[in-house]
């Protein structure tokens, strides 16, 4: 492929922004509320589209194409039902106890509404998995930057071996990400979110356009793809007459509400950038604004990966085996090539013998595909913006959990603000060290998305019943809401251990117990483990804290619903009342699945 | 926090506008065979100049406004205006 002198140039100018950003904000950088919280004086609008592009990582874009050449239409579940009713939820319901009450972080609410132990397990599970996910952002990157061979040239002329090429991906990402948000904390990590949003549409909306018109449109699509790729709802009443394999009550409940308020509500990467808001009117309508591109989201990231599947079959390309050889690949479908395994360089065969399609490379073969040299530079940096903006979220999370949460409780109580702002810098170093750990160990699942959803389900799942409880019933106790957590935990694993996709092997896709249950699909297997989770985490904390005493209501006030006031919002005109702002978006969302069914 | 993104912002995607404009005006035609036939470096570089151009005078004018006392940097002065 060809990168001219303009293509490098642009990546130059991005990181440079991206550093000067970060330069330009140390000098606001005095006490840890303004490293770890931006001293909460962002505006709505930039924590809005930070929320958004904390969230639009690897996993999006490069999943959520691969998904889409996967599913079709069918993806766009994981944006219109899978989010936008939660960050509608959040945003009314649900701010006014994150950004009211003295909580720094999420796991800190925790320990507000229930006690130390309940925060801990949180924070330490937290912690980990943004490690984790991080670590994936940070592989999924190298990964690209390898698989589209554009470092190999420069690398020939510079005399290094072409293996270089992963690590280098991976330290110069981690580098970037760790100077910027050593330098300018949270509000570094925001502004520049708000940037690479501004840049991952500008890299999607041209190729989209140029992609919509070589295929004939969308009737041009639906001629080549055919019904199942087209609907998002026809096919939804039996796991086996669509493509995701899923019901419509596994989809609702396991993905729309469990999976989906599980995230949204109550992962503290998102939450944060609300709790960064100037004001509590600002910090309620963050997750609002967020919802609107969000829900057009699909139009950017899922047609890639339609047209690249509906694009005629190219010519197996010749591919760097190992040792050098050139071996020729077998065909895939459309852009889409046959997936070769990271080692022997063979193809990888799924259980009938077929070759399975390397779906991640759908979007990056599209842009290879359109663009010329110039825009090409541009979309490429738009890839690696949104690879650096899901890492820098995962990074500003953890450096706060860390140090509010398991540092200052647990290892050196009472020390001054100073030290604190000391170990958040300090955090961030070692957690980008731990998720670079974290990237060599990422190589397991087809599908980023499909492994997230995984982890997803075992820590978040039960999460949001506890919340649930914690914001809404003012009975709920610590003790309850522990051993919610934990057995709905175990029941997570449990549910995965005893049951098994179809086609699958007994192992880390599940079944590592004993088979009990075959699930027409992953997801559907995924989505249900949550919804086993959730119940057994709900049920489990009303009993036992109906056999625990029950907290002293005047502790409570500010931290659920029924002590709390309601946040005033008469003087903000209608289109700031988050109110008004959720059903516009809730009816906007079902116009989309309508038009979309 | 005293620096608003809109000008960063601004700046970023008017000097990639500029850049994509001057790069479609003098690169040649040949290499747009690969996309449909379109100058899309010209076209697109239009579109994002235009973008960053409106960025920076949102972001120049609400710093023009709200920063007069601008030796201290002041969060609680600098509301949105949107």
């Amino acid at each position: 492929m060809g990168l001219t002198t303009i293509d490098w140039v642009i990546m130059g100018v991005y990181f440079a922004f991206v550093l000067g950003i970060g330069a330009a904000l140390k000098r606001y950088m005095k006490t840890s509320m303004d490293f770890f919280l931006a001293g909460r004086s962002i505006p709505a609008w930039v924590c809005g589209l930070a929320f958004i592009s904390a969230n639009l990582g690897a996993q999006e874009v490069i999943g959520m194409g691969a998904s889409g050449a996967k599913y079709g239409i069918l993806t766009s579940h994981f944006y219109w039902i899978g989010a936008i009713p939660a960050m509608v939820f959040v945003g009314i319901f649900m701010m006014p106890f994150y950004y009211g009450s003295r909580a720094r972080s999420v796991p800190e609410y925790l320990r507000l509404r229930f006690d130390e132990k309940t925060r801990g397990l949180n924070a330490v599970s937290f912690a980990t998995m943004t490690i984790f996910s991080s670590g994936i952002s940070m592989y999924a990157m190298a990964k690209l930057i390898q698989t589209l061979h554009f470092l190999d040239a420069p690398f020939r002329a510079l005399g290094l071996p072409q293996s270089w090429i992963f690590h280098t991906g991976i330290i110069v990402s981690a580098l970037v990400v760790l100077t910027y948000i050593y330098l300018g904390g949270l509000t570094s990590a925001i502004y520049n979110e708000v940037l690479q949003f501004f840049l991952i549409v500008a890299g999607f909306i041209p190729l989209v356009w140029l992609g919509l018109k070589n295929v004939g449109g969308w009737a041009g699509l639906k001629a080549t793809l055919g019904p199942s790729y087209m609907h998002s709802w026809v096919g939804m009443g039996n796991p086996h007459t669509n493509r995701l394999g899923v019901e419509w009550f596994g989809l609702a409940m396991g993905l729309g509400f469990v999976l989906s308020f599980g995230y949204w509500c109550t992962d503290f990467l998102v939450v944060q950038r609300a709790m960064a808001a100037d004001s509590m009117a600002s910090a309620r309508r963050t997750p609002l604004i967020a919802a609107v591109p969000k829900m057009l989201f699909p139009f950017l990231v899922i047609l890639p990966g339609l047209i690249a599947i509906a694009l005629p079959t190219q010519a197996p390309p010749i591919i760097n085996g190992p040792q050098g050889s050139s071996v020729s690949a077998p065909a895939g479908q459309g852009l889409i090539p046959a997936k070769l395994d990271a080692t022997t360089g063979q193809p990888v065969l799924d259980n009938n013998g077929h070759p399975q399609l390397d779906y991640d490379l759908a979007v990056p073969n599209l842009l290879l595909h359109y663009f010329p040299t110039g825009i090409l530079g541009l979309g490429l940096t738009a890839l690696l913006a949104s690879f650096m903006s899901g890492m820098a979220g995962n990074v500003t999370a953890f450096n706060t959990v860390w140090t509010h949460d398991i540092y200052e409780p647990y290892i050196r109580p009472g020390a001054g603000d100073a030290h604190y702002l000391m170990m958040g810098r300090m955090a961030t170093i070692f957690g980008i060290a731990l998720s670079v750990a974290g990237a060599y160990l990422a190589t397991r699942f087809n599908n980023i998305m499909d492994m997230l959803q995984l982890v997803f389900a075992f820590v978040n799942a039960p999460l949001f019943a506890t919340f649930l409880l914690g914001m809404f019933w003012k009975r709920a106790t610590g003790h309850g809401a522990f051993t919610g957590l934990l057995s709905g935990t175990f029941a997570a694993a449990i549910h995965h251990g005893l049951t098994l996709p179809e086609n699958a092997i007994p192992g880390i896709k599940g079944g590592w117990l004993a088979v009990l249950h075959t699930y027409p699909s992953e997801m559907a297997q995924n989505f249900w483990t949550a919804i086993f989770a959730w119940t057994t985490c709900f049920v489990v904390t009303i009993l036992v804290s109906l056999f625990t005493k029950a907290p002293e209501e005047s502790r409570l006030v500010g931290l659920v619903y029924s002590l709390t006031e309601r946040p005033q919002e008469g003087h903000l005109s209608w289109y700031k009342r988050p109110a008004y702002l959720g059903a516009l978006i809730i009816a906007a969302t079902v116009m989309l699945n309508l038009v979309f069914r | 926090m005293g620096l608003d993104i809109r000008l960063p912002i601004g700046m970023l995607f008017t000097i990639f506008g500029i850049m994509l404009i001057v790069f479609g005006l003098f690169s040649n035609p040949a290499l747009y065979a690969q996309s449909l036939g379109i100058n899309i470096n010209l076209a697109w570089g239009i579109v994002l100049l235009v973008f960053g151009a409106i960025m920076l005078f949102l972001g120049a004018r609400s710093m023009f406004f709200s920063s007069r006392p601008a030796a201290t940097p002041d969060p609680e002065g600098r509301e949105p205006r949107h």
